[in-house]
């Protein structure tokens, strides 16, 4: 009788079952196995060569309390995140809304503003940035126009930052896309009444264009951070390779890789991906949790 | 007065347009154009227009290291990108069907799992993964770059695709089951035929994101044969600043061209797809 009921529940299920096997498969080969063997791995001092050793939160201690080179990537890190992220997002919104209305050969321009997001991601790319902004390159020179002597940007550590937010920001299409999305997804009859009541240019924005687009900017704002925190190939062709120079392009995810695969620290690059994963969800998290305070549901639901 | 003003408002905003599309496109103009420059050219002749014409660089650049051309790279990462290709498009398909349209145990479960592990940074699993695949000696074998691929380890795909699967009418899979046609029919009748633009859209991300996919290439293969066009790029370029630059734009170029085709062919489905999955 039993058996009827689950039957009656669930009709599909060895079928189901059937489709979903390699996910499951990877599931817990490749996420759920692993993240448990990071999490001892962590706890472990391990070279690949010899087995692990069990040292206990001896790698957390030394991460918190003695080393610089993970102090200085995280700070390096966090500002790469808070410059990029909400300039990467404003432009984003700024072009969208420039294209949203009366524009012809919407789709050329949709594509042209897409294309730095489609190649922005490749070692070629990051090649071309680190030129652009070399101390004869194009920007220097760009700037000779106006009587400034631009910086070394890449070679001196305070600068090198610039040219990799600013590769980072190139690449806004993805964001404006859905933005775009988004905008079109408003009614227009809103916008009418709006005008009827007087409403300017200004206030239609405050009023309905940003609320409207509320859940669309949460889901960018989310994804972008996610992204920004995991940045390397950048950070790995336009530095040196090795973080440098004096740690200025040491990014959070070079560290790890170099932590891991040039010292063969793998329980300590452990460590520093369990570090970076709590605050991760930490940042989302706190996105989550106040999004029901500004995050608008068009359909009268406030939050989810 | 009305009309002219209407009119110089939507003429400012386009040569506003105009001129950010070109400063977006500069620098991929610029790096076509460097590459058909002589060396000594590329970085004081700063112009888009080559005063000198060669392509002595893109000779230069195929020739490619050690004896192995780019002609391999290419192939390296055309095989690599097809089989992860393929991969994720039948068996996220498989998965999202089953999460759409299917009723089993413990599915809301799964389904929260699946929403989880697309927000899980890559690098917390990054050296496990790399344990198990050297264990079971898949280091310099293509296997750890596209075998996740085929167990839909790219959970933002599934998601994609139940979304669209939710969007196709449920009363095709209810005259289909009257008429006698089996779970499994149903999807290779059915759906998957409908799913086509969602397919499209996994496959070329899939394509273009293998393609570009430095990290994982650089931790799993050494061995220069094997090596794929991100790798062999990386390895022409040296940061102290004696490269062959010519060549460098050269082979930059050839390695953006296949992407970039893909995606003007199927830009619609392209842009519709993020469109798509970024609202709901």
């Amino acid at each position: 009788m039993r058996t009827a009921r689950r039957q009656r529940l669930y009709p599909h299920n060895r079928t189901a079952y059937l489709f979903l096997l390699p996910w499951l498969i990877g599931l817990f080969c490749l996420t759920l196995g692993p993240m448990l063997g990071s999490l001892y791995l962590s706890l472990t001092k391990y070279n690949l060569l010899s087995a692990p050793e069990w040292i206990g939160f001896a790698n957390f201690k030394t991460i918190f309390t003695d080393d610089s080179t993970f102090t200085g990537s995280l700070k390096l890190t966090f500002k790469y995140v808070i410059l990029s992220v909400p300039l990467r997002l404003i432009f984003a919104l700024f072009v969208a809304m420039a294209l949203n209305k009366g524009i012809k050969a919407l789709g050329i321009y949709r594509t042209v503003y897409y294309i730095p997001s489609l190649l922005g991601g490749s070692v070629a790319i990051s090649i071309v940035w680190r030129q652009i902004f070399d101390t004869d390159g194009l920007i220097n020179g760009f700037l000779g126009w106006f009587g400034i002597h631009g910086p070394a940007w890449i070679a001196h550590p305070d600068y090198l930052i610039y040219p990799i937010v600013s590769l980072s920001i190139w690449q806004f299409g993805s964001a404006m896309v859905i933005f775009l999305a988004g905008l079109k997804q408003i009614p227009a009859d809103l916008y009418e009444a709006s005008q009827v009541d007087g409403a300017g240019k200004v206030r239609q924005f405050f009023k309905i264009s940003l609320p409207m687009l509320t859940p669309v900017i949460f889901f960018n704002l989310i994804m972008s951070i996610i992204n920004s925190f995991q940045a390397f190939t950048p950070a790995y062709v336009i530095g040196d390779g090795h973080g440098g120079p004096l740690d200025a392009s040491m990014f959070y995810t070079l560290y790890l890789y170099l932590k891991g695969f040039s010292y063969f620290d793998m329980g300590y690059a452990s460590a520093l991906a369990w570090i970076m994963l709590v605050i991760i969800a930490v940042f989302t998290g706190i996105i989550f949790a106040t999004s029901r305070f500004w995050v608008f549901y068009g359909d009268g639901k406030e939050g989810r | 007065m009305l009309t002219f003003r209407r009119y110089s408002g939507s003429g400012l905003r386009h040569l506003l347009i105009i001129a950010i599309g070109l400063a977006m496109l500069y620098p991929v103009l610029w790096l076509l154009a460097s590459s058909f420059k002589p060396n000594q050219d590329i970085f004081t002749d700063t112009g888009l227009w080559p005063s000198t014409w060669t392509l002595d660089n893109y000779r230069n650049g195929w020739r490619g290291f050690q004896g192995i051309t780019f002609a391999r790279f290419f192939g390296n990462s055309a095989l690599v990108s097809v089989l992860a290709v393929l991969g994720n498009i039948i068996t996220c398909s498989f998965a999202a069907y089953a999460f759409a349209r299917l009723e089993f145990r413990f599915k809301k479960i799964w389904f929260a799992m699946m929403l989880v592990t697309i927000m899980l940074p890559y690098h917390v699993t990054l050296v496990p993964q790399y344990i198990i695949f050297s264990e079971l000696h898949w280091i310099n074998t293509y296997l750890p770059l596209f075998l996740p691929k085929w167990l839909a380890h790219d959970s933002f795909f599934i998601l994609l695709m139940v979304q669209f699967i939710r969007g196709i009418p449920k009363e095709l899979d209810e005259s289909a089951t009257i008429d006698g046609c089996s779970q499994q029919k149903l999807y290779f009748r059915i759906i998957m035929p409908l799913l086509l633009p969602a397919l499209i859209t996994t496959a070329i991300f899939t394509f273009i994101w293998t393609w570009d996919d430095f990290f994982s290439q650089m931790i799993y293969l050494s061995d220069i044969k094997l090596f794929t066009v991100q790798l062999g790029i990386r390895a022409l370029f040296d940061p102290s600043g004696t490269s062959d630059w010519g060549a460098l734009m050269a082979i930059s170029v050839l390695s953006l061209i296949p992407i970039t085709l893909i995606f003007l062919v199927f830009q619609r489905y392209f842009l519709d797809g993020i469109a798509t999955t970024g609202l709901k």
